[in-house]
C-alpha cells in the first residue's frame, strides 16, 4: 500500500501485464485458435486497455508521494469542524489535519478554497464489490431432474453461513464507480443468497486487488427472512418456517459448542460432535443483521433477536416512524435503506393504495431525521440503489424531511465504522485514520455541489460529471485489473 | 402543566376500565337473560350483575336503553392476522413453527372482526399438512403489538390435519407441462400415510423425551455428557403428550375422527378439538367419550369430496350427544357476525337461545380452556363486551360498543364519525403523490397553481 504512488513498481506492473498478456495471447491463438472467437475478441480488448493505460502511465507518473489539501472546510466528524484547515495524506493514512500544518516540501496541494473534505462515505449493508454474475441458480438447466425435499432445518437449506464476502471482493465490479461518484469510499459487503448469506466483509472501494480492499473481515452475517417464498418449494415456505429455523440453528449452535467444548476438555469417553460448517459460519459471526421494514416486523424482530444470543443489527426500517421510542429503548444499530417507498410506475390507475401505503411513501424518508432527532444511532445501505444520482436523491430527500445536514454526514460515516467495530481506523478525518475521503465543492446534500476527489485508502479519483449522474455500468470499465482477472479466470 | 396532563391521563386511563352499562337487555349465556338490567365494570372485570347496581361516582355510564349486552364473541378457528403465509406446508410435521412469531397486528382484518363483537381468536396455522404449526389464543386488542394481544395465560395449542389437504403431495415448482426440475413429492399421498407421520412424530417425540431423561439422570449423577439437541419440532409434541399443549385436529370424515382418537389414546394424550368435524354427527358418542371438543360450521359444506356428507344439524345433534360444540369462522368474513352462525342452529335443531348463543361465547371458552375468564357475563371475568342495537341472534342486530378488559375496542358511532376525517387525510396524501415534487432540474419551485 505504501508503494501505491511509487512509478517504480507501478510501471514494473503494468510492463509485465502487459507482456502477460501478450504471452497469453499468443499461447491462446497457438492452442485453440478457432475454438473460441469471443475469447479471442476478449483477450484482444484486454489487451488494448492494457496498453492504453501503459500510455496513461505518464499521468500516474506525476501522483506524489503526499497530498496536502490546504485551506478547506473540514468536516472531520470525530473532532472539531475546521473550517479553514489542511488535511495531509501519505501512504493511503491521514497523516494529519489541522489548522496550523506545515506542508511538507514533497506534498502535492490542492488548494481547498471553496472545497469541502468529508471522511468518504460508508454504505452499511450491501453488496458493492462482489461479482455481477449471478451465483448460478440450482437446477436451472432444462433437465428434468428431481430435487430431493428439504426436510427441516436439519438439512441446512439455503445456508451459507461459512462463505465469506472478502474472499470473492473484486475491483472489477462496475458498481464501484458509480459509488465513489456520489462520495461512497467504503462499504459493508455481504454476499446476496440465501437466508444465512455469510461473513460479510467492511472493504474499501477500489484496489489493484479484491484482497487489497478488505478493511475487517468477518464483519456479520446477514441473515434473510422474507415475507415466505410460498408453497411447494420446500422449507422453509412462510415466515413462520423462516423464523422457526433461524431459532433452530441458534440453538444447534449452542449445543454445538457446548459439546466441542467438552470434547475439547477430554475426548476420552465421548462421542466426537459432529462437524458442521454452517454453524462454524454462525460461530465467526460477530453480529447478526436482521431484516425489519414494516412496524410490526420492527417489532417482532426486537422480540425474537435476543433469542439468538448475538449482538444484532436491524436493517429496513421504513415504518420505523411508528416506532421511534420502542426503537430508542433497545439501543440497537439501525441501517435505515435508502430505497425509499414510491408509487409504482406501472400501477393500475384505478386501484387506490391503502391509507398504510400511502403513509408509508409519505413518512419513510421522515425515520432519519426522526431517529437523528430521539438521538437513536443509525447509518444507511444503498439497498440496490446503486448510481450516483440515484443515491444522491435517495439523500436528498432524508435531508428534506427533517434529517439535518450534521446528522446525515455522521450516519454516513463514523456511525457505520463504530456498527461494524472499524471506528479506530476509519469513518472520520483524525491522524492515523485510513485516507478516505470525500472532497466536494460546495457543501454535501446541495443541489449544485459536485463531488471533485474522492480518496480511497489515498488513491486519488475525480469522478467526471457524467459518472455522477449516469446509471451504473455506464461509461468506461473502471477497474484496473481486468487484464489480470482475465487470464487468471474466465471472467467477461 | 406537562406533568399534570400526564398524570391527568394516567388517571382517565384507570377510569377507563371503570364504567356501567346501565338498562340493557343482559345476555348472560350461563345464568341467564336479565331485562333492564345493569353491569359494572371494575378495572378491566365484572364487577357485579342485576338490576339495582348505581355506578360508583365518577364512573362513566353507558345508558343501555334497548339495546342488547352479551360477551365477546370468541371464535375457535381463525388464520386472521398472520403474517408470510399461513400453512409451513413444505414438509408433513412443521411442529416446530409457531403462530406466536408472525402474528400481525395492524391486520385490519382484526379491526373488522372487532366490529363484528369477536373478542377472542384461536389463531392456527392452515391444514396443509398432517402436524401444523403451534396456535396461539389472542384477544383483539387493536392497535396494541402482538405481544399484548397474546391471551395471558391461555393454554398454547397445535394444529393437526386429516385427510384430503395433508395428503397432497406437491405440485411441480414451475407449474404443470413444464419442464425443469421438481420437488421431490411430499410424503405421504394416502389417508393411511397421514396416520403414519402422527404415529411416527409421536415415537420420535417418546425416544426424544426419553433421551432428555436419560441426560438429566446422568448430569445429576455428575457423569459427563453432551446435552441432546433442542428439537424444535419434538418439544411441542413432547408438551402434548405432557398435557401442555392442546391439539386442535382439522378433519372431515368419521373414520379418520376414530383414526384419529385412537391413535390420540394409542399414543397417551387428548384431542381438544376436532375442527370442522363435518361428519361428527356419525360418530358423536365415540367424540364424547375421548372428551374432545367439537368446533363446526354451521351450514357450509359440499366444497369438497370429504365435506359432502355434512348436515347443518350437525352442531344440535353433536350437542344432544353430549359433545361441546363451538360454532367458529375461519374466515376473515364469516368472524364478523359468528352471532348470525349461532343463531342457524335454532333453526336446524331446535336448540335454545342460550344454548346458540354458548356456541360463540362459553363453549369456545371450555374448549380454549379460558371459561375461568371470558365466555359468559359473570361476576369476576374480564369485561369483554359487547353491546347490541338488537338481539344478536337477530339478522337486522349490529354492535354498537365492544368492551375487552373494560376498554373499549370498538365504537360504531365514533368510527362513523372519524370516516370523513379519514378520507381527507387519505386525500391529502393521495394528492401529495399525484403532483410529484420539482426536483433540481425541473425548474424552482414557482409559487401558483401546481398542475
Amino acid at each position: 500500500m505504501a508503494l501505491r504512488y511509487s512509478l517504480e513498481i507501478d510501471f514494473r506492473r503494468w510492463l509485465s501485464n502487459c507482456f502477460v498478456n501478450w504471452f497469453a495471447l499468443a499461447g491462446h491463438c497457438r492452442k485453440k485458435i478457432f475454438r473460441s472467437c469471443d475469447r479471442y475478441v476478449s483477450r484482444l480488448k484486454s489487451l488494448i486497455w492494457t496498453t492504453g493505460l501503459l500510455a496513461g502511465l505518464a499521468l500516474r507518473a506525476e501522483v506524489p508521494s503526499a497530498i496536502a489539501i490546504k485551506d478547506a472546510h473540514i468536516v472531520t466528524v470525530s473532532g472539531e469542524d475546521l473550517p479553514k484547515a489542511t488535511v495531509l495524506l501519505r501512504g493511503g493514512l491521514i497523516e494529519d489535519v489541522g489548522a496550523q500544518l506545515t506542508i511538507p516540501a514533497d506534498a502535492w496541494v490542492i488548494d481547498g478554497a471553496g472545497l469541502t473534505v468529508y471522511p468518504g462515505f460508508v454504505n452499511g449493508l450491501s453488496n458493492w464489490g462482489l461479482p455481477v454474475a449471478p451465483v448460478a441458480a440450482r437446477g436451472t438447466a432444462a433437465t428434468a431432474t428431481t430435487e430431493p425435499r428439504v426436510h427441516g432445518p436439519e438439512d441446512r437449506p439455503q445456508n451459507y453461513s461459512y462463505e465469506r464476502a472478502a474472499d470473492s471482493v473484486t475491483p472489477a465490479d462496475t458498481k464501484l464507480e458509480a459509488a465513489r461518484a456520489a462520495g461512497f469510499t467504503s462499504s459493508a459487503t455481504f454476499l446476496d443468497r440465501g437466508i444465512f448469506r455469510g461473513l460479510g466483509a467492511f472493504i474499501d472501494l477500489a484496489g489493484e486487488k479484491g484482497r487489497e480492499m478488505i478493511v475487517a473481515e468477518p464483519i456479520g452475517q446477514e441473515i434473510s427472512v422474507t415475507r415466505g417464498a410460498g408453497f411447494g418449494r420446500g422449507f422453509p415456505s412462510a415466515l413462520m418456517g423462516y423464523l422457526s429455523y433461524v431459532r433452530q440453528m441458534f440453538l444447534d449452535l449452542n449445543q454445538y459448542q457446548e459439546a466441542k467444548a467438552l470434547y475439547a476438555a477430554n475426548p476420552v469417553g465421548l462421542h466426537r460432535p459432529e462437524y458442521d460448517h454452517t454453524l462454524e459460519g454462525l460461530e465467526e459471526s460477530p453480529r447478526l443483521l436482521l431484516p425489519a421494514v414494516e412496524s410490526q416486523q420492527i417489532e417482532r424482530m426486537l422480540v425474537f433477536a435476543p433469542e439468538l444470543k448475538k449482538p444484532f443489527a436491524l436493517y429496513g426500517l421504513h415504518e420505523a416512524f411508528k416506532d421511534i421510542d420502542l426503537l430508542k429503548q433497545a439501543n440497537v444499530p439501525l441501517l435505515v435503506s435508502l430505497k425509499w417507498p414510491e408509487k409504482p410506475r406501472d400501477a393500475d390507475p384505478t386501484d387506490v393504495p391503502s391509507y398504510r401505503e400511502l403513509e408509508l411513501r409519505a413518512q419513510a424518508p421522515s425515520v432519519p431525521g426522526l431517529l437523528a432527532k430521539a438521538g437513536v444511532k443509525f447509518a444507511f445501505y444503498s439497498d440496490g440503489v446503486d448510481s450516483a444520482a440515484d443515491l444522491k436523491k435517495a439523500l436528498k430527500k432524508a435531508l428534506d424531511s427533517g434529517l439535518t445536514r450534521a446528522d446525515a454526514i455522521r450516519a454516513l460515516t463514523l456511525t457505520p465504522a463504530e456498527m461494524y467495530g472499524v471506528a479506530d481506523r476509519t469513518g472520520s478525518i483524525a491522524k492515523g485514520k485510513i485516507a478516505n475521503l470525500v472532497v466536494m465543492k460546495g457543501e454535501a446534500f446541495d443541489d449544485k455541489t459536485t463531488v471533485e476527489y474522492v480518496f480511497v485508502d489515498g488513491m486519488q479519483f475525480k469522478p467526471s460529471k457524467e459518472s455522477q449522474q449516469a446509471a451504473p455500468g455506464a461509461g468506461r470499465r473502471p477497474s484496473l485489473d481486468i487484464a489480470e482477472e482475465e487470464i487468471d479466470g474466465d471472467r467477461l | 402543566m406537562r406533568k399534570i396532563l400526564l398524570l391527568l391521563a394516567a388517571v382517565c386511563s384507570l377510569n377507563a376500565q371503570t364504567f356501567l352499562i346501565r338498562n340493557a337487555t343482559i345476555l348472560t349465556v350461563t345464568k341467564g337473560t336479565i331485562e333492564n338490567g345493569s353491569v359494572l365494570v371494575e378495572n378491566g372485570k365484572i364487577a357485579a350483575v342485576g338490576k339495582n347496581i348505581s355506578a360508583p361516582t365518577g364512573a362513566p355510564v353507558v345508558d343501555g336503553t334497548g339495546q342488547f349486552l352479551m360477551p365477546g364473541i370468541i371464535d375457535c378457528h381463525s388464520h386472521t392476522a398472520i403474517e408470510g403465509g399461513v400453512n409451513e406446508g413444505s414438509v408433513s410435521d412443521s411442529s416446530m413453527v409457531n403462530i406466536k412469531d408472525v402474528l400481525n397486528p395492524t391486520d385490519i382484518n382484526i379491526y373488522r372482526a372487532l366490529a363484528g363483537g369477536l373478542t377472542v381468536s384461536n389463531v392456527l396455522h392452515g391444514s396443509a399438512n398432517a402436524i401444523g404449526g403451534q396456535t396461539i389464543v389472542v384477544k383483539l386488542r387493536w392497535g396494541k403489538n402482538a405481544q399484548q394481544m397474546i391471551f395471558e395465560g391461555a393454554k398454547p395449542g397445535i394444529k393437526f390435519a386429516l385427510g384430503e389437504n395433508p395428503k397432497r403431495q406437491g405440485y411441480p415448482p414451475q407449474g404443470f407441462g413444464l419442464t425443469g426440475p421438481t420437488l421431490e413429492r411430499r410424503y405421504p399421498g394416502t389417508r393411511m400415510g397421514v396416520e403414519d407421520v402422527i404415529r411416527e412424530s409421536f415415537n420420535e417425540a417418546k425416544i426424544y423425551q426419553a433421551q432428555w431423561e436419560e441426560y438429566r439422570t446422568k448430569t445429576a449423577r455428575g457423569e459427563k455428557v453432551i446435552a441432546p439437541r433442542k428439537d424444535l419440532r419434538l418439544e411441542p409434541l413432547v408438551e402434548v403428550l405432557n398435557g401442555q399443549r392442546y391439539v386442535h385436529a382439522h378433519c372431515y370424515r368419521a373414520d379418520e375422527i376414530l383414526m384419529l382418537l385412537r391413535v390420540a389414546d394409542d399414543m397417551g394424550f387428548k384431542i381438544r378439538t376436532l375442527q370442522h368435524v363435518l361428519e361428527g354427527y356419525k360418530v358423536a358418542k365415540e367424540i364424547a367419550a375421548h372428551g374432545a371438543g367439537a368446533s363446526t360450521f354451521s351450514d357450509w359444506w359440499s366444497y369438497k369430496i370429504e365435506a359432502y356428507d355434512a348436515t347443518p344439524y350437525n352442531a344440535a345433534l353433536m350437542t344432544k350427544k353430549g359433545v361441546l360444540v363451538s360454532l367458529n369462522s375461519d374466515s376473515d368474513e364469516l368472524q364478523r357476525h359468528l352471532n348470525l352462525e349461532a343463531a342457524k342452529v335454532m333453526r336446524y335443531g331446535g336448540l335454545s337461545q342460550d344454548e346458540a348463543l354458548a356456541m360463540v361465547t362459553i363453549n369456545p371458552a371450555k374448549q380454549l380452556g379460558i371459561d375461568n375468564s371470558v365466555g359468559s357475563i359473570e361476576v369476576g371475568k374480564s369485561a369483554d363486551l359487547v353491546l347490541f342495537d338488537q338481539h344478536p341472534l337477530s339478522g337486522y342486530s349490529k354492535p354498537l360498543k365492544v368492551w375487552i378488559d373494560g376498554n373499549q375496542y370498538f365504537d360504531r358511532a365514533k368510527d362513523l364519525e372519524a370516516r370523513a376525517d379519514f378520507a381527507k387525510k387519505k386525500k391529502v396524501l393521495l394528492d401529495k403523490e399525484a403532483t410529484p415534487a420539482r426536483g433540481p432540474r425541473g425548474g424552482a419551485a414557482t409559487e401558483g397553481p401546481s398542475q
